[in-house]
């Protein structure tokens, strides 16, 4: 429900005003017209309080009916019969007061229709202002709410973004610790520990939550040693961080589905070994961080490009930053390259 | 002794089959593999009575590998996670092992390959089917795996020039020249990307990518010239289907 015009301090003062100063002007028009001050100030108070009354109703009726465009002709019959009302009572109530002056009775009569058209006018401005408030009151509620949904979309889809763990990455590891508990007790329990702390980084970490490169990388190796446990000799990384880059900051978990996504292009794509290189650089106020990984251009479809992991990684740095140009891949020879741009602020 | 091969490209996940095996005195493991390659060569040289075969392994799904192999032995299959596989499996009620599985589940499933043992016929038509319906997953439509002597070449989509009825076979033309894989023209039909291949005539799929004219041939007739100087005949419901992709 919309609120009213009336609780909003400015309009009171506005409506008060208006008021005062139409009472005033009633009065000095009425003696203008040969009326004694006192009738004429009585008149001015009996027409305007009830004038008053019908514009309270007014804002009130419209508060809980705002009428649609095609029922404008309601609120035009409605203003219509208040001004009828309105007279008929002054028309009934005046004379019993000031009925004692002398031609009272008169000025009365000839002043209805003046007395109409300026209490019809008064009150249609009223309710054409009364819906153009509570419509702007309606929109602005409309606005809101479409942008607290939207809030609430982008931050669940973030969310839904950030969680898409991999189930084969999942049960895999398990399969590995499943292996390992029988032969080499000691590294199932170190890789159940890996994993858990793996898991929990995706859980505990916030969306908009920032992180300093090196706190990325430290969770990164996590996810690269249980990696490393289920490949073998298959897989190797080398990281090169760069001069300055440690302390930067990038969104939490940005890293590591780029990184997956180039052992899987790489290990899936190539037999033997694969070795996985991670460089970090500061330019301009930019933190790149670039991922390489081997493939084989001759059986590689064109369109695998951008795996899925890729994908996420894009929609969540333009949800972060509202930019399309912060991932970039490339192809040359038989290596690949993932480059993703930090704008440090 | 029952010959064994274990493939899958992970070590630690071979080593659970191995461990899990030696309950099985009777079973004899002859090779571990870690790709479908691998694999391949290893099935082709000992002729196992039954594979551990892996899904997702590099270069080569084991569905691919298995496609390869003229009579494929009986597979039990282990896979960690892959919602079409695992359809595919259900569908045709081959055994499957998800990782990661225990001893018991593993007997299970020894114990159900033996009983069915004699009746290697069925096993290997229910191998069959599902190696059809494994080869419609979307991942397999931008490829075609085949077999170049003892070889395996791995042709991506987009250098299939086109495909060429042959008897039991279907000819794969290329720029290295054809090769030869024993499917029907329907089977490619519904694998390959419909919007870069068109089944242009009973005996012809082509690669609208590398047509670069079409003219008139006979009356009713077509024939699609493709950029290598191959001309590819076109029949009149070909015609229509062939427009309808090129978007004429």
């Amino acid at each position: 429900m919309a609120q009213s015009p009336l609780s909003e301090k400015n309009f009171r003062i506005g409506f008060i005003t208006c008021w005062a100063a139409m009472f005033i002007d009633h009065t000095i028009v009425l003696h203008w017209f040969g009326l004694p001050w006192q009738p004429a100030l009585i008149d001015s108070a009996i027409s305007n309080t009830t004038l008053l009354l019908a514009s309270l109703l007014i804002i009130t009726i419209l508060r809980y009916y705002l009428p649609k465009y095609e029922q404008h002709v309601n609120i035009f019959a409605l203003c219509l019969l208040l001004t009828i009302l309105w007279i008929l009572k002054i028309r009934w109530l005046l004379p019993l007061v000031n009925g004692g002056y002398e031609g009272y009775d008169l000025i009365l009569k000839r002043s209805v229709p003046i007395r109409f058209s300026l209490g019809f006018l008064l009150l249609g401005c009223l309710t054409l202002l009364s819906i153009i408030w509570y419509n702007q009151k309606e929109q602005k509620e409309n606005e809101t709410r479409k942008s607290d949904s939207e809030k609430l979309a982008k931050e669940a889809e973030l969310f839904k973004l950030r969680q898409q763990l991999q189930p084969h990455f999942l049960f895999n590891s398990l399969n590995s610790i499943n292996a390992l508990i029988g032969s080499r007790p000691e590294e199932a329990r170190k890789m159940v520990q890996q994993l858990s702390d793996f898991l929990r980084g995706t859980i505990k970490k916030e969306e908009t939550q920032w992180v300093t490169l090196n706190e990325e990388l430290q969770y990164l190796q996590l996810y690269l040693d249980i990696e490393k446990v289920r490949f073998g000799n298959r897989l190797g990384t080398e990281t090169t961080i760069g001069e300055g880059t440690a302390d930067l900051k990038l969104p939490a978990l940005l890293l590591q589905p780029i990184v997956e996504n180039a052992i899987k292009f790489g290990l899936y794509d190539t037999t033997g070994e694969t070795v996985i290189r991670i460089f970090t650089a500061k330019e301009e106020n930019n933190l790149f961080i670039k991922v390489l990984n081997p493939f084989d251009p001759e059986t590689a479809s064109p369109k695998k490009g951008t795996g899925f992991g890729l994908k996420s990684v894009q929609r969540r740095l333009y949800l972060l930053f509202a930019r399309n140009d912060l991932l970039q891949t490339a192809a040359q020879e038989n290596i690949f390259t993932t480059v993703v741009k930090i704008p440090q602020t | 002794m029952k010959k064994i091969i274990i493939i899958d490209d992970e070590p630690l996940a071979r080593s659970v089959v191995k461990e899990y095996l030696q309950k099985h005195p009777s079973l004899e493991l002859v090779q571990e593999c870690g790709d479908g390659f691998e694999g391949f060569k290893a099935i082709q040289q000992y002729q196992p009575d039954l594979i551990f075969l892996d899904i997702q392994m590099p270069k080569i799904t084991g569905f691919e590998m298995l496609e390869l192999i003229d009579q494929p032995p009986s597979v039990i299959f282990t896979t960690a996670f892959d919602e079409y596989a695992i359809k595919a499996f259900e569908s045709h009620a081959v055994d499957y092992l998800l990782k990661p599985f225990g001893q018991d589940r593993f007997d299970k499933a020894i114990a159900k390959w033996s009983e069915q043992q004699p009746a290697t016929a069925i096993k290997e038509k229910a191998t069959q089917d599902l190696i059809e319906t494994a080869s419609l997953s979307p991942s397999q439509s931008n490829r075609i795996v085949v077999k170049n002597g003892s070889k395996i070449k791995i042709i991506p989509a987009h250098d299939v020039f086109y495909l060429e009825a042959a008897d039991d076979y279907v000819k794969i033309h290329t720029q290295e020249g054809y090769f030869l894989k024993s499917k029907t023209m329907n089977h490619f039909e519904q694998s390959l990307d419909t919007q870069q291949f068109a089944r242009c005539h009973r005996s012809y799929i082509v690669n609208v990518q590398q047509i670069t004219r079409i003219d008139a041939y006979e009356k009713d007739n077509h024939v699609a010239i493709l950029r290598s100087g191959a001309k590819v005949p076109v029949s009149r419901s070909g015609y229509g289907k062939l427009k309808e992709v090129l978007g004429l």
